[in-house]
């Protein structure tokens, strides 16, 4: 036996496993997170702001 | 509540996380933002029931995972060429081992029944208490918990028993998860 160490258990799992897969699914997760609002939905929710679901025009604060 | 200023910021900052959810659980980038799209629809048709106050990425979370369960049941098969579609979704791509292992978790995560792979993304990536997930999936605190168990337990079993000798030759790790299966 090499282990330094008794694994530790969660639930019946090994926790070193456990650990691996919580870490794969967030970066799975996050990679996508980190890509931010792409254009279609930014632009979506500005045109659905007006109450017709006119885009928004004129109203740029120069006045 | 109306759509003020403040909750369509709001509703913004909630996209990224939306997306992931939906492309976590349908393992489709596509399909997945047509998802995003549906469910901001519907959020902003509907924001006069949304309450003042509770929980917004809940609120939006309970709508695309209902959208998303809907739409499954009408196209299950299409599940099936889901795979690599991920990958294209990616902007940079990871290094060619961690590539192949996260390909592989993808494989292993659609394998998942579809209330554990749910939960397992709720609780475990998008950061919901059980209690959040639960009021998201409609079902009781406990039903989560076990479903979360089973869905770590289902995983590590597809991803590291069947290889369970990267862990030692002495099959600890069959050991510890066949165990209490």
């Amino acid at each position: 036996m090499t282990d330094m160490k008794k694994p530790a258990r969660q639930g019946g799992l090994n926790a070193e496993i456990q650990s691996r897969i919580g870490h794969q699914l967030r970066a799975m997760y996050d990679e996508v997170v980190r890509q931010g609002v792409p254009d279609r939905f930014a632009e979506l929710i500005r045109k659905l702001d007006s109450p017709e679901g006119a885009p928004a025009v004129n109203n740029d604060g120069r006045d | 509540m109306p759509l003020t200023n403040e909750l369509r910021d709001d509703i913004l900052a909630s996209v990224p996380s939306l997306r992931a959810f939906a492309i976590s659980l349908s393992g489709n980038g596509d399909r997945a933002d047509d998802l995003v799209q549906e469910t901001l629809l519907r959020a902003l048709a509907n924001i006069d029931s949304f309450q003042p106050g509770s929980n917004l990425p809940a609120w939006l979370f309970t709508i695309l995972r209902n959208l998303f369960r809907s739409d499954y049941r009408k196209r299950r098969r299409e599940v099936e060429d889901a795979e690599g579609n991920y990958a294209k979704t990616l902007k940079s791509q990871p290094g060619q081992n961690a590539h192949l292992e996260f390909e592989e978790f993808r494989r292993a995560l659609d394998k998942l029944p579809q209330d554990q792979r749910e939960a397992l993304i709720l609780v475990g990536a998008s950061g919901f208490s059980y209690e959040d997930a639960a009021a998201i999936c409609g079902c009781a605190i406990g039903t989560i918990k076990s479903r979360v168990n089973r869905a770590r337990t289902k995983l590590s079993t597809l991803l590291y028993v069947e290889g369970a000798e990267d862990f030692g030759p002495d099959g600890t790790v069959r050991a510890v998860i066949g165990g209490n299966g």
